[in-house]
């Protein structure tokens, strides 16, 4: 066994498999079009990422990621519709220079807290720092209090309601239901053209590894194996030394920044932001992309949201009527047969058999034992 | 030892320690005093606050009144893992360890370094760490099981593990709740043995019921009855008290 | 923004907004028992409960398009039949859920939220594909539609009365069966310790099916009383289930004066606020508080502090 920092041999390799995947497999076989809805389903792996640490790892279920998705996906889109509200494009507006939508609700001069977001450089700390901070807020109410389990997942719940409702109902400074659209230039780049899609799938791809090597980092950190102790014996990690609200806190404000960067890509991709990814109902979707990956998955967490996405365009468009039924029915079925997810499937079934095929004496090993556990003293 | 303006020879002061839940007194004015190096058991039918008294210095519960002095500090005032900081250790009554980690990863988790978020992110498993881990998996008969899933352990050797992440902790206060109950009488004997070595050094703090053992290793022993001391002193002091015989030992 | 209103003004849009808010309140109270058994008694957290309440409002509107083609004179009376309806299609759909799906989750509770959210997809698709994706509104008897006359200022809806009384005795009904009851003795008994409620002899299998059962049939009846002051769509129901479970979280969850409470703080402050600004404001402002009531103490309004 070695004493990696970041990934076990088995894993590495999985890795690259995905490397290969999504940089050189997918950009070849698919047109702009199918490859920028990727881009789109891959913001949402950041999310199911960050939940994998969070609650497959700490056990915290946090029912309110669409709201970290959609404040880093709001303040990128801020930024995107202030350049695309630039005085010459908004000439015909009574008044001119501001965003379209504040100009239908007669504001006339642009709000304080859009200022800043005139800045790159501010814009992209804020994607980062306004959903941490927030999450730090909301960790630190909640796991020093001890609240946590069903409580904590129905506080994010309502937390995700009052801001759905908060923007939606704040149309002037929001764009409201419909959201901000339209959005055209990055620094002057245009970020429509095909060929901008595809810079920017690679961008975004690349953006994915660095937080898979981030979370592959925290898992086989000590503080990897403490989340997964504090998920089975709170107390005895408590009584061993550990501020447990603290690493709580952390985990919950590691998933909540990956879902701030998954919402600003999301914003970048596809050319809008609206309240719909921020609700109740888009953020249990996140729960079950990684819930169908495999909660202690790092990379069962993209598979799984490419495949329930993949599923649901392909559904939607064919048998609307089907999809629910069939997103429905996956949560069951993962819940009450697959716990472990396509992971799992993969860990029980598929490897072993593979393992005997080419003859690795790697001994079928319990599947949670193999993923979390892993790190057994280098001799 | 002791830190300067505190005069008192004790390791462990309770003073007027009350704890009451909706109006009933688990825990009632309680006093008692424990010594560097010495080993007290606290004795007593059920419900009579053992544990609820071992909850409170560890912080899990939080006292009504009183005060717990620890080394000059006040425990009341203290957050758990803080407490554990100032060297007090807890073992629970059942076996508190991690199902889905194995055996070295259990013990390495309560090594005491890297114990902030940061810290255990940068935590390396150095040769020290290592050494420590294997030394002292060898006091508690588990060398060969390092990697091993602690789920796959018997309830002995669970116990054993988690005598086992407190002594990596080096408290100077152990406290330890029933080490012995559910065990075969080897594995009490083995346990036995293993306490005895692991006090040295540091104050105990027992409950037990099994009488063989408390005086196998009890310097002192305090009797508790309804959240109240009955009784305090040597074990053949307390075995001849008549009030001890009438609520717990006659039966 | 109360400055525009002399202190009688005021007075009497508290009490009007009081009693508008009375329906909101009975929904509210009805949807939070029924939970308040199933999370506060089982564990069991029940994101499809919603969709259990819009069954008893399809029953409803069902029972009333029937009495409408079929009875026209009995019309008066078919909103106490509906009930009883709603209750019991409510109900059997609850139990079939129980033995299908929760009685293999209760050790993972929030498993069990995952699980009925898949299940309120479905039933969602369900409601759409057999009633259609547009709302319907339930037509009341003339003597539920007028108002009492109480001063000049003040008026009740005679609706929100009858739906009031009957809650207070649909409270009552499940308070006894809770807590005065052998049965209930069981719940909690079952709640408690599982295995050794099984080993004295309590068939907990068929004490979880029916307490689960009772739960959402009370969602049904909540249902009924939802046609009067909305719409019915295979939505609605997701619209109230985060309000419910804060109205139980915040009440405390094993407390049944608790929840009632809650459920009236809750909804009259909405009620109250409405008149004052946007709905959705109202709304916001109303689940902040609650969040943040909620993040001071998080044990909820009554709880007890016991010993572990």
């Amino acid at each position: 066994m070695n004493d990696s920092r970041f990934a076990t041999r088995s894993e590495l390799i999985g890795i690259l498999v995905l490397a290969v995947l999504l940089v050189v497999i997918l950009p070849l076989c698919l047109d702009v079009f199918r490859l920028n809805l990727v881009a789109k389903y891959l913001t949402y792996a950041f999310v199911a990422l960050g939940l994998v640490i969070c609650w497959g790892y700490g056990g915290i279920l946090s029912l309110g990621q669409g709201v970290f998705f959609g404040l880093g996906g709001y303040c990128m889109a801020m930024f995107l519709k202030l350049e695309a509200s630039s005085v010459e494009n908004t000439k015909i507006q009574s008044t001119p220079g501001i965003p379209d939508f504040m100009d239908w609700n007669q504001i006339t001069a642009l709000p304080f807290f859009w200022k800043p977001f005139h800045s790159l450089t501010f814009t992209i700390a804020a994607v980062i720092l306004v959903p941490g901070i927030f999450a730090l807020i909301i960790g630190a109410a909640m796991f020093k209090r001890r609240v946590g389990g069903t409580y904590f997942a129905i506080i994010t719940q309502a937390v995700a309601a009052i801001l759905t409702i908060l923007i939606v109902g704040q149309q002037g400074y929001t764009g409201g239901i419909n959201g901000m659209t339209d959005l055209r230039t990055l620094k002057g780049w245009d970020i429509r053209p095909d060929h901008a899609k595809v810079v920017l799938y690679f961008f975004e791809v690349g953006l994915l590894f660095a937080c898979i090597f981030i979370a592959q980092f925290v898992r086989h950190s000590k503080l990897g194996r403490i989340l997964v102790a504090m998920r089975d014996q709170e107390d005895r990690v408590r009584f061993s030394g550990y501020s447990v609200a603290n690493f709580k806190i952390f985990a919950f404000c590691i998933a909540a920044i990956f879902a701030a960067i998954g919402g600003a890509m999301f914003a970048l991709n596809v050319g809008f932001m609206s309240p719909s990814f921020v609700g109740i109902v888009p953020s249990i979707e996140m729960v079950i992309y990684t819930a169908v990956g495999g909660r202690l998955s790092i990379l069962g967490a993209v598979y799984g949201t490419i495949l329930v996405n993949f599923a649901k365009t392909s559904l939607s468009e064919s048998f609307p009527e089907l999809w629910l039924f069939g997103l429905g029915g996956l949560f069951i079925a993962v819940v009450l047969a697959f716990p472990n997810g396509l992971a799992g499937i993969w860990g029980d079934y598929v490897q072993p058999r593979i393992s005997k095929l080419i003859g690795t004496r790697k001994p079928k090993s319990d599947w949670t034992d193999n993923s979390v556990a892993d790190g057994a003293p280098a001799e | 030892m002791l830190v300067g303006h505190q005069p008192k020879p004790f390791l462990l002061s309770v003073e007027g320690l009350t704890v009451s839940f909706d109006g009933f007194k688990a825990v009632n004015d309680l006093s008692f005093y424990v010594e560097e190096n010495e080993i007290r058991v606290i004795i007593g039918p059920n419900g009579a606050g053992k544990t609820t008294v071992l909850d409170l210095i560890c912080g899990k519960t939080k006292a009504t009144s009183g005060l717990i002095e620890f080394r000059g500090k006040d425990l009341t005032k203290l957050k758990e893992n803080q407490i554990v900081k100032a060297g007090v250790g807890r073992k629970f009554q059942t076996p508190s360890i991690y199902d889905d980690l194995t055996v070295f990863e259990n013990l390495e988790i309560s090594y005491p370094r890297g114990r902030t978020v940061f810290g255990a992110l940068t935590f390396t498993r150095d040769a020290a760490v290592r050494d420590r881990v294997h030394e002292v998996a060898e006091m508690i008969f588990l060398k060969d099981r390092l990697d091993m899933s602690a789920a796959l352990l018997s309830h002995g050797q669970k116990q054993w593990l988690e005598i086992g992440m407190l002594l990596i902790q080096d408290p100077d206060l152990l406290m330890l709740d029933e080490p012995v109950a559910g065990m075969s009488v080897s594995e009490r004997a083995k346990t036995a043995e293993l306490l005895n070595r692991i006090i040295k050094d540091r104050s105990v703090l027992v409950i037990e019921h099994d009488m063989k053992f408390v005086e196998d290793i009890a310097h002192k022993v305090t009797v508790l009855h309804q959240g109240q001391i009955l009784s305090e002193g040597t074990m053949e002091k307390v075995k001849s008290d008549p009030k001890v015989i009438e609520v717990y030992l006659g039966h | 923004m109360f400055g525009d209103y002399s202190i009688g003004d005021l007075g009497s849009i508290f009490v009007m907004q009081g009693f508008a808010g009375l329906i909101l309140f009975s929904v509210y109270v009805l949807m939070a028992l029924g939970l308040a058994i199933i999370f506060g008694q089982m564990g069991v957290i029940n994101m499809a409960h919603g969709e259990f309440m819009i069954l008893g409002a399809y029953v409803t509107w069902m029972t009333s398009n029937f009495f409408q083609s079929y009875l026209p004179s009995l019309f008066s009376g078919y909103f106490f039949l509906a009930m009883v309806l709603a209750f019991l299609a409510s109900g059997a759909l609850g139990m079939l859920v129980e033995w299908m799906l929760i009685r293999h989750l209760y050790k993972r509770p929030l498993d069990t939220l995952l699980a009925t959210w898949g299940l309120s997809l479905m039933l969602q698709q369900a409601y759409r594909s057999i009633f259609g994706a547009r709302e319907v509104g339930v037509e009341l008897p003339q003597w539920m539609l007028g108002s009492l006359h109480v001063t000049d200022a003040i008026e009740v809806p005679i609706n929100g009365v009858f739906v009031m009384g009957l809650t207070v005795l649909i409270t009552i009904g499940v308070a006894y069966i809770m807590f005065r009851s052998r049965w209930g003795r069981q719940v909690r008994a079952v709640v408690q310790n599982r295995i050794m409620a099984g080993a004295v002899g309590i068939n907990t299998a068929k004490v979880d099916r029916y307490t689960f059962a009772l739960g959402c049939g009370i969602a049904g009846v909540a249902g009924s009383a939802f046609t009067m002051i909305g719409s019915t769509g295979p939505t609605s129901g997701q619209l109230y289930i985060v309000d419910t479970f804060l109205v139980v979280v915040f009440g405390g969850a094993a407390s049944l004066l608790g929840t009632i409470a809650s459920a009236f703080s809750i909804s009259q402050t909405q009620s109250t606020l409405e008149f004052f600004m946007s709905g959705s404001m109202a709304k916001v402002l109303t689940l902040l508080a609650v969040v943040g009531i909620l993040m001071l103490r998080p044990q909820g309004l009554f709880a007890l502090k016991v010993r572990k």
